[in-house]
């Protein structure tokens, strides 16, 4: 299967990601390709098989008590942040 | 010629105070910013830290500590989030990221008193067979270097390979320690799924990354393992089970052993690369070993499966950079969307896009089932297969890659090429199996890898197997030209 500017430009906005006038064509073989390799997967017989999602198949997941366990750290972690005030993250205005 | 010297033998200069972990150090460092600039093997260097860290070592074994690593110098692939640090991934999303913790990985290795040097170059967020795609240039193999290493964790099997250091950390989600050992000519060692902690390691594909190491040897890697391996509380997939003393089973002997070899991976398998292959079958025959041809008649289907599920979880799984809480952010962006997609647009490189644009589309709706949910079926049948081969077979034996290492910029614009180069050591990946790749001889002048997988924690046979491969072979103590002396 191919895919066509159009499915690129949707999945981009999808995945939050722009791609520039010169990647796009790039994107759209490149992207193509890949699905039509992967479009193999459809020539395997897997009826009555139950997908997998993980490795350890039948490892439980595991519950912990619902105590304090890791103390604050904003301040050392926001010094990471590209804008900060107050303790809180800066982002453009979203409600007028 | 420090360099040249096992973990063992360092180990023992050490307790006899014959040299200092400062000493090592010194060397170690001296070495890096002699051969490094050659390379680009190492990104980050934190040299000042480490000469505490190594006065800290000394002083530890001065008042009668003693062990394996204490005082011993690394390398970590710079997906481990260290402390204090840049933790880039190979991106220009973190170009700026300082860690404010370190990864478990980390934390043990130092708690056992080794001494990090610095930080891997690697392929961007792991995704890569070449080392290629990191925002900071391509790693070079030091055995050719207008060749590549390998990817993703290609500057920390760089590094070991030109003996910047007695060890690297790595992590494989599809290969991405087993195939750049291969290519340098060092030993990798990938754990079961579950093993060793992801807390801390910059998530690529969640349900198939796991760490490891890379080293001269199978005995040094036991003693590294040994420290990283272990339950996590804070890895909600790590595996709550005792870790067996990996340097005590080293010299068990293989008397008995079943070797299983894949048919699927000898299938079209160059001649000159098969033949190694033999050859180290041969000597496992004289080790007592016997061999029975198996077959996983779905592993064929491991690359298509891969590039599905492992695609999906990324695209997941960095949706988390968006520019607002840590790492880039585009300039003036004029609303919250731009800023989002700007800041990823920017952030990240061409190929980790479009992994994470194969992912999105493969979970979007009217997708999912054809490609998601198929690709988790398959990845069951690869599974059974393998659980099938293990009633026949206690380990298996074949190539790690199909070629030795190729040129730079010779597959860089061609994917689903460059997918391929992964299709021996993937399989392993998709069934949470350990696998280790030890050298076993040269294809033009460039050094092959011998792969091995067992079952489900069977790291101590697979380290015991290749540990008495080594006694019988010198492979491993071959340095590339110009970086032995």
């Amino acid at each position: 299967m191919s895919l066509t500017r159009q499915d690129v430009e949707k999945i981009a906005r999808l995945a939050r990601l722009s791609i520039t006038e010169e990647e796009m064509p790039v994107y759209v073989t490149s992207l193509s390709s890949i699905v039509n390799f992967v479009d193999e997967l459809a020539r395997v017989q897997t009826d009555q098989v139950e997908p997998m999602a993980h490795p350890l198949d039948g490892q439980q997941q595991r519950l912990r008590a619902d105590v304090v366990s890791e103390s604050d750290h904003h301040e050392k972690y926001q010094t990471n942040a590209p804008e900060v005030q107050a303790g809180l993250y800066v982002v453009p205005r979203v409600i007028e | 010629m420090l360099h040249t010297l096992s973990i063992a033998e360092l180990g023992r200069l050490l307790s006899a105070k014959e040299i200092s972990s400062i000493d090592l150090t010194h060397h170690f460092l001296a070495r890096i910013e002699r051969l490094n600039p050659a390379l680009n093997a190492l990104i980050t260097l934190t040299g000042d830290a480490a000469l505490a860290a190594a006065a800290l070592a000394d002083a530890r074994r001065a008042r009668g500590e003693n062990g394996p690593l204490l005082g011993i110098p690394l390398i970590h692939k710079d997906i481990f989030c260290t402390d204090g640090v840049r933790t880039s991934c190979g991106s220009r999303m973190l170009d700026n990221f300082v860690a404010p913790y370190d990864a478990t990985v980390v934390a043990r290795l130092k708690a056992d008193g080794a001494v990090m040097l610095g930080k891997a170059n690697m392929d961007e967020f792991a995704m890569g067979s070449s080392n290629e795609t990191s925002y900071y240039g391509p790693v070079r193999n030091p055995w050719d270097t207008t060749k590549v290493p390998g990817g993703s964790s290609g500057g920390s099997a760089a590094a070991t390979a030109a003996r910047l250091a007695p060890f690297a950390t790595g992590t494989d989600t599809g290969g991405s320690i087993r195939q750049p050992a291969a290519l340098t000519g060092v030993t990798g060692v990938k754990p079961t799924y579950g093993r060793v902690s992801r807390f801390g390691m910059i998530a690529f594909a969640s349900s198939l990354d796991q760490a490891g190491v890379f080293a001269h040897s199978a005995a040094d890697a036991a003693l590294v393992l040994q420290s990283m391996a272990g339950f996590d509380p804070r890895d909600s997939t790590s595996i709550d089970a005792p870790v067996p003393d990996y340097a005590a089973t080293l010299n068990a002997p293989l008397a008995g052993l079943k070797i299983g070899l894949l048919r699927e991976f000898f299938e079209g398998l160059e001649a000159r690369n098969s033949a190694l292959i033999h050859d180290a079958l041969k000597i496992y025959r004289e080790l007592g070993a016997t061999t029975v041809e198996v077959s996983l008649p779905h592993l064929p289907m491991s690359v298509p499966t891969y590039y599905v599920v492992a695609p999906a979880e990324c695209s997941s799984n960095l949706s988390r950079f968006d520019g607002v809480r840590y790492g880039y952010r585009c300039k003036n962006p004029k609303d919250l969307l731009d800023l989002y997609t700007r800041s990823r647009g920017e952030g990240f490189g061409a190929e980790v896009k479009r992994r994470i644009m194969t992912g999105t589309y493969v979970l979007s709706a009217g997708y999912f089932d054809a490609y998601y949910l198929k690709a988790q079926k398959v990845r069951r049948l690869i599974t059974d297969d393998f659980r099938a081969a293990f009633t026949q077979a206690d380990l298996l034996i074949g190539p790690t890659t199909p070629t030795p290492a190729f040129a730079i910029g010779a597959k860089i614009d061609d994917p689903v090429t460059m997918y391929l180069n992964d299709i021996y050591t993937i399989g392993a990946n998709l069934a949470g199996l350990p696998g280790l790749s030890l050298p076993c001889g040269y294809v033009d002048e460039l050094p092959m890898g011998l792969q091995l997988i067992g079952p489900h924690f069977s790291e101590a046979k697979l380290l015991n197997a290749a540990h008495l491969y080594q006694g019988a072979t010198d492979w491993h103590r071959q340095a590339p030209r110009g970086y032995e002396s």
